[in-house]
């Protein structure tokens, strides 16, 4: 009967909102940005340390949020570590479509690891769920606004 | 209470007892008899805005089939029947919160609208910089930021009158509060996150013991309990229709009629104006004064039916029925494992707010909603009370009218689900 449910809060995404990874401040950081999602009340900062090539060296997040936003927010600086910038975006832009349309091939739009695709998968339980599409992508819309030197970013 | 029937017996006195067939009353929303993801829909989440009775619904769409014209202008007949049925709704609100009058009774659009015509037309009036305002820790955003802006705009002072951990207002410190600096004290009734019932008459009498004017947010105490202008001896009133059963758009500012009418219009326009020439325009008396342009015509009509239902079934029986089903909650919620309410003041509404260890308020709302259980999660716009317990978001349970203790039950259940998923 919960069927959705299930996809949703998949045991990985249980791990991760309890254990975040990566949630710690970055003092190397090179720069960082504000998520808030005025909706729930979440808030989230991302930390990234990117090199003179624009490779992401470390990925670091605080804050408090839901379990899906900070699921996400962990397994997004766990599969940031070692991208460019440009990678980051495309894995961003391509999360985003799988967030919010049907039937949308990540791996083929994400250009990118097989690895880094399935762990974004795992959150693709959240299509059936509107409402909490916001609270997915909270921490990429975040690392986004970090990479392009913006303060704050707000999901509403 | 009852549980197999839904009964509730209600007590007057020692000789005449009332009975509230909650399932009678449950017939007449007729949105209430529905399935949400194949459960039953349990809709609990009134606080935010309830739901509408058939008599709201044919009194909004009888207006439109049969006298709907524009109000206050018109000779013809269909403008006087609506002119007539619109402000028929005034004297009704009137008689229901025993005004002094009904030119007491300003329609606006909510609760949120009526405290910034105030804040706008009566504090920029009467407020200068240095004067005080004082409002608790548990309002509303609506009536916090108008007197932020307000501030913001002419220097006036913001005090805030503390509770304690169980969310209980705290009287004497509210008292110590108060001095000849205070202006106005802007309080809310009932707290929407925490449930609490403010001592909203001993508030008011203090405010005025020191010269200051009260305002008091109504918008999740009308629905709850009878109040009384002229017992409380208030000088504004707010709160909005769409939470007392009645439709969204409308709601009332309750003034003092000479308090109204010292104050300059919110909004200029058509309606709210004796006479307009170029030169010099003189404004209506209140209640028309703050009323520019057209009205929510049918929505007060619509407001007008809700408040001759909830007259019908006797305010003070959907009091009792409503501390038996918050009695009933805080019971069964208490018990489920790892759940605390946030709130537990000794005199509340039918509202639970609560956390569960390990999960976030808004993981509850989207597992119970499959369970068919339509509760509101996060802030409830109330940011400075969640801080003060430390938290970012509770679940909210808000009762009215037509909900059952096995609605109760099902909520509970679907908690269980919670806690098998987040173990």
């Amino acid at each position: 009967m919960f069927d959705d449910l299930r996809e949703l809060y998949q045991e990985v995404i249980l791990d991760h909102g309890r254990n975040p990874r990566n949630f710690r401040h970055a003092n190397n950081a090179t720069c960082s940005a504000h998520g808030n999602n005025p909706l729930c009340g979440d808030m989230l900062v991302v930390y990234l340390c990117l090199d003179d090539d624009g490779v992401i060296e470390d990925a670091a997040f605080q804050g408090q949020g839901c379990a899906i936003s900070v699921a996400s927010a962990s397994m997004m600086t766990e599969i940031l570590k070692g991208k460019t910038k440009a990678e980051a975006e495309r894995l961003f832009s391509a999360f985003h479509k799988m967030c919010t349309s049907g039937d949308f091939d990540i791996a083929a739009a994400a250009e990118c690891d097989a690895d880094a695709v399935e762990r974004l998968q795992m959150l693709s339980g959240v299509r059936e769920f509107p409402v909490r599409v916001k609270c997915a992508t909270l921490a990429w819309h975040t690392m986004d606004a970090a990479v392009k030197g913006q303060q704050d970013v707000s999901t509403e | 209470m009852n549980k197999d029937t839904n009964v509730v017996e209600i007590r007057h006195g020692v000789n005449s007892t009332t009975t509230f067939d909650v399932e009678r009353i449950r017939a007449d929303f007729p949105i209430l008899d529905q399935s949400v993801y194949g459960k039953p829909l349990v809709y609990f989440d009134n606080g935010a805005s309830a739901q509408k009775p058939r008599q709201v619904i044919d009194a909004m769409n009888d207006i439109m089939e049969t006298n709907y014209s524009n109000v206050h202008r018109g000779v013809h007949a269909l403008s006087q029947r609506s002119t007539e049925a619109y402000e028929a709704v005034r004297g009704k609100v009137a008689r229901f919160f025993n005004a002094a009058s009904e030119n007491e009774i300003v329609f606006c659009r909510g609760g949120t609208e009526a405290i910034n015509v105030v804040a706008y037309a009566y504090g920029r009036k009467f407020l200068s910089a240095g004067d005080e305002i004082v409002i608790s820790h548990m309002e509303h955003h609506s009536n916090i930021v108008p007197w932020q802006m307000l501030r913001d705009e002419i220097g006036i002072v913001l005090r805030v009158a503390p509770i304690d951990d169980d969310g209980n207002f705290l009287l004497d410190d509210y008292e110590k509060l108060l001095s000849d600096k205070t202006k106005l004290v802007a309080m809310t009734h009932v707290s929407n996150a925490l449930g609490t019932i403010v001592p909203i008459a001993e508030v008011i009498r203090l405010a005025h013991d020191h010269g200051a004017r009260a305002l008091v947010d109504g918008c999740q105490a009308v629905q709850h309990g009878a109040v009384d202008m002229q017992a409380l001896d208030v000088d504004f009133y707010v709160f909005s229709s769409h939470k007392l059963y009645g439709p969204t758009g409308i709601g009332v500012l309750y003034g003092k009629e000479e308090l109204l009418n010292s104050m300059p219009p919110f909004m200029g326009g058509g309606d709210m104006i004796t006479s307009v020439s170029f030169e010099k325009t003189e404004f209506q008396q209140a209640p028309l004064r703050f009323e520019a342009g057209t009205p929510s015509i049918v929505e007060a009509i619509g407001m007008g039916a809700a408040l001759d239902y909830l007259d019908a079934i006797g305010v003070d029986n959907i009091s009792a029925h409503e501390e038996g089903i918050l009695h009933y909650a805080t019971e069964r919620l208490s018990q489920v494992e790892g759940l605390k309410i946030i709130g537990q003041a000794s005199d509340k509404a039918a509202i639970i707010s609560f956390i569960m260890d390990g999960v976030h308020a808004h993981d509850i709302g989207t597992i119970i909603d499959r369970a068919g259980v339509a509760v509101r999660v996060g802030h409830h716009c109330a940011q400075p009370v969640m801080e003060r317990f430390g938290i970012a978001a509770t679940a909210r349970a808000s009762f009215g009218l037509y909900n059952t203790p096995t609605e109760v039950d099902t909520l509970v259940e679907a908690l269980g689900a919670v806690r098998e998923f987040f173990g």
